[in-house]
């Protein structure tokens, strides 16, 4: 591959970080994306230990919390003593953090991978989380700590007052980081968290300690989640507990196995949805952490790769020019898909109004637009009629998917390579 | 340095169980030694303790002069001592070209380093490239190695082992399990890379230990009740009520 082929990802991906605050304007959207471009670097800062070295940590958000409350400390100190420190420099000093709290938990919790290490990972997690319920000192409380990044040396005369501001600052170091992680999958070390995660007791044999590499890569992605962490500082100007606890880490895993574990760019896709989907989802509904969790059901069991892992099932498809084919077939099962999903939704919405919503504010409701009473039976016999109909449609029209895909993977075969 | 490999009096119990009983044995530098004896007698056990996947219970290994027992997998790999395995044990979701590089990659002395891209480091490349051109492999270069046939499967975990360019092989039952004709090829295979190295193999095909093996040393119930030429091994009275005359049948 040419040196500009290579380069190819990075440039568009550079791009569509500078450019998106001018396609997506209002002020919420470029909230979002300042969230997306940090969880991106959460994300894939999780997935050095989960699709790199096969490590599933339960803990995640304990490095990206303590990241970002060392960096609001950091902020209000450089504040209250006036030193000249801009805030584009603040991202090291939660990295810094990340990393120091990675070597002291990894130390102990990288002796074992499997089963052990998630339970270390956890059990820590949960130390942590109740800890800083303790030291209010440090941690704020429940009203957390706040910091006012205005308050900084100007930065070539920028003070990131405003959202796009900081947004660029996110950006960039967004692009850094991933850059840097993507990198440290193409080292020897890299390649050898593979091989670990692969088989751990052979590459014992072949000279590398398992547990050295764990170490390793625990304490890297404590560096990258403390970046992570230290970027949310400076974006929300707050850190409360909620950010270093189990919800939190519970999010990042949510974010990097839809998005995928086994491709680079899956926690990259996963970030963004997800990000995506917290922002916007739960302003319609009351019900959208139900929605995650109904996510995350049906990606473990219709998808394991996530969405990325789905998309590269696809590319020898788009290499051997058939993957036209498989649209008359997804097309025809798109239909009884979201008629099914509508269905779905129906029936959790009205769930959600009878259960928690009707006993304050009646029976009446509405979903997608639509008038509709709690109490009459009309609009669950809909939802139930929608949803099995939806489902038994697709029953019957998957097997079209399979043939299309055998079809077009045997004429691709076919082809000369 | 007078032995590449010598173990005394080493003794290894799984609870009451004692599974090696005082196994004695110097394998010179450049031999190819080749451990038989029936089923359950410890030859796999024996190639554990000495490749650091088991601890011993008594006695003393040494490598090239120097005590190597207590020391981890790793850290005996590392001074030129490495093993296949009998049960395939390869990376299966790795390329082939990755399995042979993660085994190169120590031994020329990148370690951990997460601060230089490998793709272009061009001695582990061609040391990689060398290997599965040895192994005849190279042509399976891009393929998952999960996917490949058992007996390429076999040559990998071969390639793998010599990878590191230890001065010392271990071959555990490398021929288990391949027809006649695979079998002929592996003995190629063995012989060609393992030259000029010591070998120790565990292998039950007769006609492979007598073709290959300078001396034999026969395992029972975890003793050597005879170490010799293959010649002498032959007509060794207690190696054939032991060992041979039960494999004639």
């Amino acid at each position: 591959m040419s040196a500009l082929a290579k380069l190819t990802p990075w440039i568009v991906f550079a791009i569509l970080l500078a450019i998106a605050p001018y396609i997506f304007t209002s002020g919420t959207s470029r909230t979002m994306l300042s969230i997306m471009a940090l969880s991106i670097v959460f994300a894939l800062s999780y997935n050095m230990l989960l699709g790199q070295t096969g490590l599933l940590s339960f803990g995640h958000a304990v490095y990206y919390g303590l990241g970002g409350f060392v960096a609001i400390h950091v902020m209000n100190t450089i504040i209250r003593n006036k030193y000249a420190i801009p805030l584009p420099v603040i991202p090291i000093i939660g990295g810094a953090a990340g990393l120091f709290f990675g070597v002291i938990f990894g130390s102990v919790s990288t002796r074992r991978a499997g089963t052990t290490f998630s339970m270390i990972s956890l059990g820590l997690g949960e130390l942590v989380a109740s800890s800083a319920l303790i030291l209010r000192t440090f941690f704020g409380g429940e009203e957390g700590i706040t910091a006012n990044r205005a308050r900084l040396a100007p930065f070539f005369g920028y003070k990131f007052g405003s959202q796009i501001e900081v947004y660029y600052l996110i950006a960039c170091w967004c692009l850094v980081c991933v850059v840097a992680m993507y990198a440290i999958t193409r080292t020897p070390f890299g390649r050898m968290c593979n091989a670990v995660r692969e088989n751990p007791e052979r590459a014992e044999f072949v000279g590398y300690s398992a547990r050295m590499v764990r170490f390793i890569a625990f304490s890297l992605a404590g560096l990258f989640a403390g970046i992570a962490g230290a970027l949310a500082a400076l974006n929300f100007e707050i850190m409360n507990t909620q950010s270093i606890g189990a919800v939190q880490s519970g999010l990042v895993l949510l974010m990097t196995f839809v998005g995928g574990a086994g491709v680079f760019i899956g926690p990259i896709i996963g970030a963004v949805l997800v990000a995506y989907l917290q922002v916007t989802l739960s302003d319609i509904t009351g019900a959208w952490q139900l929605y995650f969790g109904l996510l995350f059901i049906v990606v473990v069991m219709y998808s394991p790769g996530g969405i990325a892992g789905w998309l590269a099932l696809h590319e020898p498809l788009y290499r051997g020019r058939q993957l036209t084919k498989l649209v008359p077939a997804y097309a025809m099962n798109a239909v009884p898909l979201i008629v099914m999903i509508a269905g779905g939704i129906l029936l959790i919405e009205l769930a959600y109004w009878a259960l928690v919503k009707s006993e304050t504010e009646g029976p009446e409701t509405s979903v997608f637009r639509i008038a509709m009473n709690t109490n009459s039976v009309w609009p669950w016999i809909a939802a139930v009629i929608l949803f099995l109909g939806g489902a038994f449609a697709l029953r019957r029209t998957w097997p079209r998917v399979q043939d299309a895909w055998g079809s077009a993977l045997a004429r691709v075969r076919e082809q000369p390579a | 340095m007078t032995t590449a490999l010598s173990l005394q009096n080493v003794t290894k119990s799984f609870g009451a169980m004692e599974i090696i009983r005082g196994v004695t044995l110097d394998v010179p530098p450049g031999e190819r030694h080749a451990v038989i004896g029936p089923n359950g007698a410890g030859k796999s056990t024996l190639f554990n303790l000495i490749s650091g996947r088991f601890g011993i219970s008594s006695g003393s290994i040494r490598f090239e002069d120097q005590e190597i027992s207590g020391l981890t997998p790793y850290e005996i790999n590392r001074r030129g001592l490495s093993r296949s395995f009998q049960v395939t044990n390869i990376f299966p979701r790795l390329s082939v070209y990755e399995n042979i590089r993660c085994a190169v990659l120590w031994s020329l002395g990148y370690k951990y380093s997460f601060w230089r891209g490998v793709d272009g480091l061009v001695d582990a490349r061609e040391r990689s490239e060398d290997i599965m051109e040895r192994i005849g492999l190279a042509a399976r270069r891009r393929d998952q190695a999960g996917v490949l046939t058992y007996a390429e499967q076999r040559a990998l975990e071969i390639g793998i082992t010599i990878a590191g360019g230890a001065r010392v092989i271990l071959l555990d039952e490398p021929m288990a399990g391949m027809s006649r004709s695979e079998t002929e090829h592996a003995v190629a295979l063995v012989r060609k890379v393992t030259e000029g190295k010591t070998l120790l193999m565990v292998e039950h095909d007769m006609g492979v230990v007598f073709g290959i093996a300078d001396r034999i040393s026969v395992l029972v119930y975890g003793k050597i009740i005879a170490s010799d030429t293959p010649q002498r091994i032959r007509e060794n009275a207690a190696v054939k009520e032991a060992y041979l005359g039960e494999a004639a049948h």
